[in-house]
């Protein structure tokens, strides 16, 4: 697959084969009775990294970052940190602080104890322990909050406070159990790029765990989309989004349209494939699947192209229908378009004008086109 | 709806007068100059004064406290454990059976919690004193700790305990430093309920007891039927009095904490 880059920055020990993994998870399965939550996964997550686990509730990602924190042990597989197995070392002697999903916060001390206990518990001197914690303060911004207890803050602060504490003892590893997950949206958006900037200051090795796609692409160097206790990808979130590796990966981020079809032909790195709706796609794609072969085409709604006019060459990449639906949401329009063979395509285009002087409407006949990178075919 | 009609005002007296007039006049005649306990014959607090020379009834309130801190003491420590085994290992085997054993106690006659305790100290040899009283104590009063605090566990938010130990704290620091702390106060309302227990059984205690160890029930009991003096009105004053004194701070306290916590929260809503 040709690397799509990483947009945030050129960060990518994943590519280079020479790089060691900070932490590694070896054939991981973790059983709750019958119920397997994690079923023989095999990741590595790089030093300084900031790694997504993504996936919908129930999915094992949760138990992953608990087999980390140590809270669960693992039924089999090993999990090793900085070269080290950590399977059968018990949570408090681990390098590794989590944020809970609750905060977790204690609610019988206030923000100043809660922030320097676990410095205590490592018997750290008095005069440090509070030269540690106000520094935390002023990370978080809370220094007016120091003697205050939990239930007087409000849920952003709490939040905060709960990261200071986790960040206390300069863990190699932060774990986040869906650390924005409690807090309104616009609260949680400037959040995610204070946890960013937070994780690049610091250097350090973030693994967040979150059902909210959009939070994981946000923020993470690296998405790992899980399912059923497996891993289904990992990437950057451009790989992810452009380039899924299967229909599962492409249905749950973002949204996609999915045409079945046969392979027609492949070589020169490109692939011809003839729809169940009758039309043909060329793409470019690296892979090449035997012809007539079953095959998935997957292309997301804004590279879809909607027009009254036919395109150039309206035998390939293009497929005429109507208009069945239409959804103005200002900066964009997203035009929901039967296909002759009754299939709905989703296809959105940014309203670049500000005044449209005869707009499509509905039952309208368009043609709906793509150019030959804009899809990605699923081989399964 | 608000305003006072003749039947409500009859009904509150009515009400009022059933439930405190006999310890009214209880109070009352411990005053009484008279040794008769039913003529008025003056104010005096003499009777205060002969409570306190009157060795057996001294001694008896000695035993009955030091009963009662012991064995409310370890029936908390005993109730707290069995309740957080009874919240936190929810898949052992015979978890059903153990609790339904430890609630029995609740709903058993005292008779036969006091003489199936006897049989028991008999059998063993156990000679009846102190020792007897406090552990028949022990056993009837440790499901009621049990059951206070197993109810606050239920609400207990485990996440806590495993940030304590993400922190570093080990188990046992765990629960010194966090777990106790937070169930503190229904632990502390287990204490409370086990001492008043202990401090007003009659039953368990004639049963159990032996010689030299009395306790106050027992020998207001025993006095009392051989006529009421107004030493045991006295006597009685006393108990109710630090009992009233001790509900009135606690309701107060509970007041308090509860405004205060509302306030906080609102203030903090408000983003102060």
């Amino acid at each position: 697959m040709k690397s799509l880059g990483n947009i945030r920055r050129s960060f990518a020990p994943w590519t280079d084969p020479d790089a060691k993994p900070f932490i590694t998870f070896r054939n991981v399965t973790k059983k709750f009775g019958d119920f397997t939550a994690v079923d023989n996964l095999t990741l590595d997550i790089y030093h300084r990294e900031f790694f997504a686990l993504l996936g919908a509730s129930g999915c094992g990602k949760s138990t992953l970052l608990r087999m980390l924190a140590g809270f669960e042990r693992p039924t089999s597989g090993e999990i090793i940190l900085d070269g080290q197995d950590i399977a059968s070392i018990p949570p408090y002697k681990r390098p590794v602080n989590m944020m809970f999903q609750s905060y977790a916060l204690f609610p019988h001390m206030t923000v100043e104890s809660n922030i320097g206990f676990g410095l205590r518990q490592d018997g750290m001197p008095k005069n440090e322990i509070a030269e540690r914690v106000a520094q935390m303060l002023k990370l978080v911004k809370l220094e007016q909050f120091a003697k205050r207890k939990p239930h007087q803050l409000s849920g952003g602060q709490r939040q905060r406070v709960a990261l200071a504490r986790s960040l206390a003892k300069r863990p190699k590893v932060l774990l986040l159990d869906e650390p924005l997950g409690a807090l309104d949206k616009k609260l949680r958006e400037e959040t995610q790029f204070e946890l960013m900037d937070l994780q690049q200051d610091l250097g350090l090795t973030f693994v967040v765990v979150t059902h909210d796609q959009e939070e994981a692409m946000t923020m993470a160097d690296r998405i790992a989309v899980m399912s059923h206790g497996k891993v289904i990808q990992v990437a950057t979130p451009a790989e992810i989004y452009e380039a899924p590796n299967s229909r599962f990966v492409a249905d749950f981020i973002g949204d996609v349209n999915i045409l079945d079809g046969k392979v027609s032909a492949s070589g020169n790195g490109k692939i011809e494939l003839v729809t169940n709706d009758g039309f043909t796609v060329r793409t470019a794609s690296a892979g090449a699947p035997a012809s007539g072969s079953a095959a998935g085409f997957a292309i997301r709604p804004e590279k879809l192209k909607v027009s009254r006019n036919a395109p150039a060459d309206a035998t390939v990449n293009a497929a005429e229908g109507e208009v069945w639906d239409i959804g103005y949401l200002g900066d964009m329009t997203v035009f929901y378009v039967k296909l002759g063979s009754g299939k709905v395509v989703k296809a959105s285009m940014l309203n670049a004008q500000r005044e449209v002087e005869n707009p499509i409407v509905y039952d309208e006949k368009v043609w709906v086109s793509f150019g030959e990178t804009a899809g990605v075919v699923l081989k399964d | 709806m608000n305003t006072w009609s003749r039947f409500n005002i009859v009904s509150v007296v009515l009400g009022f007068a059933f439930l405190y007039l006999p310890i009214v006049l209880l109070v009352i005649f411990s005053f009484n100059e008279s040794k008769l306990v039913t003529v008025w014959a003056g104010f005096s607090t003499k009777w205060y004064v002969s409570l306190f020379n009157n060795r057996g009834l001294m001694d008896a309130a000695w035993v009955t406290i030091r009963v009662a801190l012991l064995s409310a003491t370890i029936a908390t420590v005993l109730g707290t454990m069995a309740a957080l085994a009874l919240t936190r290992y929810t898949r052992f085997r015979g978890r059903l059976l153990f609790s339904g054993m430890v609630y029995a106690p609740l709903v058993m006659p005292e008779v036969i919690t006091g003489l199936s305790l006897l049989l028991l100290f008999v059998a063993i040899g156990l000679d009846r004193g102190f020792v007897t009283v406090t552990l028949a104590h022990i056993t009837f009063s440790m499901c009621f700790v049990t059951v206070v605090v197993q109810s606050r566990l239920l609400s207990f938010d485990r996440s806590i305990e495993e940030a304590a130990m993400d922190l570093g704290a080990t188990p046992v620091r765990t629960f010194l430093e966090v777990t106790l702390p937070v169930i503190a106060p229904a632990v502390l309302s287990g204490w409370m309920l086990a001492l008043t227990l202990s401090l007003d059984d009659l039953v368990i205690a004639s049963f159990t007891s032996g010689p030299g160890a009395t306790t106050l029930p027992m020998k207001i009991y025993s006095q009392v039927r051989l006529g009421v003096t107004p030493e045991i009105n006295a006597a009685c004053t006393i108990l109710i009095g630090l009992v009233a004194i001790g509900v009135i701070i606690a309701s107060i306290m509970t007041k308090r904490r509860e405004v205060q916590r509302q306030r906080d929260e609102q203030a903090a809503i408000a983003g102060r």
